[in-house]
């Protein structure tokens, strides 16, 4: 029964035919010689030229790299800490209200995130800009890091810990030496997606920044609405290319720290 | 807010296990619930020619009578305007219309991909799960400009058309509403495959074949036995699509036309265009409280779904 019929192959060619053709597509114009988005005048890495000429769009590269590396880290904190108060904690004063705002902004139209944070940002007469933003994405991600967190501490062997305490380990030796190694995969993980989410964000990046801190997505955006740029093709690319990079690589990792697991795993049983 | 900020956690725990609650839900309130408020204060308060540009504008210096003046200049006329106002109605309604038509071509195209990756080896199976969420790792700005290239006057598609015959002249793609929904189901897309896929993965084969055992035709049993099983996950799925699509901004200001826009524009063209800010929070309160009720069942689910985990 496990056997795939025609029609479950099919809608499964058909779903990544759809996912994957128009990436393919703007990965194989960016290499277009010709200024012409959709007149095929040759290979050509002219456009990457010219992208390396956009001080602009370097800038604004810049930028976004070190609001999504401040905000990534600062969010796996915060999240990290929540996924451990909502499983460990059990019940306390105001828990209801917690997981709340933990699920609210998966799922928030971002145009009300933005503009609720804004708000608050010129309530407070705090200068707009980098740190503003930074705050804005540490706020969104930290709850894709506790979900992703949350769901691999439920699913853990509490007598590992146990075993800490009652050998005499205090607790915060106990979960730095035992439960931050076991869920550290779920730790990287939920970096990686905030890094990604704050790297990707517009609307909430747009509400929140002020002069000097124009984010990549803000950047591309104004392009984009003037037309379509064999260079902007070019710049797509690149990040594709990074992401490809960056996922591949994690995955790889995840592959050799289980291999490793299973070999310590078997070397256990046969002492 | 101030008895969130003073809450005792349980009996005796530790300094230093407080502060693992202490630390996120602070900054949740901060971050999160308090700007909530200062949107629904701007929502009562009017326009004005000023820096920030509203009024009233809440003294604290001026102690209790400051706080009693503020309080008599809230009123409700941005509200009044709201709903007075056809383009602000026809804006939610179209947002709505645009969210529930999507999440159903969304189930219709998820649905089966979900199901091909479940039925498919297992030793595939990850790799297939892996390709689904690949795009998402994209920058979604990205996933749209490739849409502007293929739907463009001379772009892919019309020539592709032209070059089969089906067309003779090229036709209007970009700017219209057909362009707005390719690009929201193409974007939103994993949200709706994963979590069905999740409630199928977990499905036991043995029902189907005890279906098939005793002469259930294939398409009766998905119907009897696929369906009721996997239905939290499509539920879930639905909710996860349809929520942020009803207040979607990038996807129809890029893809969509100027002649009727959904309330996520709607709002950002108040607030950054014509600078009323009291419009634009009064335009959030109302999508929220559209909202609220789908984000409870939604948290409910989810809740639901990690209970059955443990």
């Amino acid at each position: 029964m496990r056997r795939a019929s025609f029609f479950n192959v099919v809608s499964v060619a058909l779903g990544l035919a759809f996912l994957y053709l128009p990436i393919a597509i703007l990965v194989i114009y960016s290499f277009n010689a010709s200024r012409l988005v959709t007149v095929w005048g040759g290979w050509s890495l002219h456009w990457y030229a010219e992208l390396l000429n956009d001080r602009a769009m370097l800038d604004a590269a810049w930028t976004s790299l070190r609001i999504a590396l401040v905000s990534a880290s600062a969010a796996t904190l915060l999240g990290t800490l929540a996924a451990l108060a909502l499983v460990r904690h059990g019940r306390f004063r105001g828990r209801v209200l917690f997981s709340g705002m933990i699920y609210a902004p998966l799922v928030m139209p971002e145009v009300i995130t933005g503009l609720a944070l804004l708000l608050l940002f010129v309530s407070l007469d705090l200068d707009r800009g980098f740190w503003t933003v930074a705050i804005a994405h540490t706020t969104l991600t930290m709850c894709f890091v506790t979900v992703i967190v949350q769901s691999r501490l439920i699913g853990f062997d509490r007598s590992l810990e146990e075993a800490a305490m009652d050998l005499g380990c205090p607790p915060f030796k106990t979960f730095l030496t035992v439960t931050l190694p076991l869920i550290a995969p779920a730790v990287a993980a939920g970096w990686m997606l905030a890094f990604t989410l704050s790297i990707d964000d517009l609307v909430i990046a747009s509400f929140t920044t002020g002069p000097g801190a124009t984010t990549l997505p803000i950047r591309i955006y104004s392009e984009v609405r003037l037309g379509v740029k064999p260079q902007i093709n070019a710049i797509c690319t690149v990040m594709i290319a990074l992401v490809g990079i960056g996922i591949v690589a994690a995955s790889l990792l995840g592959k050799r720290n289980a291999a490793r697991r299973e070999r310590g795993a078997a070397l256990g049983a046969q002492v | 807010m101030s008895a969130t900020g003073q809450h005792e956690i349980g009996g005796r725990r530790s300094f230093g296990a407080r502060l693992v609650v202490l630390v996120p839900y602070l900054w949740l309130v901060g971050f999160f619930l308090v700007p909530f408020a200062i949107v629904l204060k701007i929502s009562l308060s009017q326009t004005a020619l000023a820096q920030p540009p509203y009024v009233p504008l809440l003294d604290l210096a001026a102690g209790w009578d400051g706080a009693k003046a503020f309080l008599r200049e809230l009123s409700l006329d941005t509200y009044r305007l709201l709903f007075s106002d056809a383009i602000y109605l026809f804006s939610y309604f179209k947002s709505l219309q645009v969210a529930a038509l999507s999440t159903l071509i969304l189930l219709v195209v998820g649905i089966p991909l979900a199901y091909g990756i479940a039925r498919a080896p297992r030793r595939l199976q990850w790799l297939l799960v892996l390709l689904v969420i690949l795009p998402f790792w994209t920058s979604l700005l990205i996933r749209i400009y490739a849409w502007i290239n293929i739907l463009q006057h001379d772009g892919l598609l019309n020539e592709a058309l032209l070059a089969l015959g089906i067309i003779s002249a090229p036709v209007v793609w970009l700017s219209t509403d057909t362009a707005v929904y390719i690009g929201l189901v193409y974007c939103y897309l994993p949200f709706m495959v994963l979590p069905v896929y999740a409630t199928l993965e977990k499905m036991d084969i043995a029902l189907l074949e005890a279906a098939a055992d005793l002469g259930c035709p294939r398409w009766k049993a998905f119907w009897l036995v696929t369906w009721p099983l996997a239905r939290p996950g499509i539920v879930a799925g639905a909710l996860l699509c349809f929520i942020p699509i009803v207040g979607e901004f990038v996807i129809p200001d890029l893809l969509g036309g100027s002649q009727s826009s959904m309330i996520g524009q709607t709002l950002w063209t108040e607030f950054f265009s014509n600078k009323d800010w009291p419009v634009a929070s009064a335009i959030a309160v109302v999508l929220l409280c559209l909202l609220v009720v789908p984000m409870t069942i939604y948290e409910h689910l989810q809740q639901r779904a990690l209970e059955r985990d443990r």
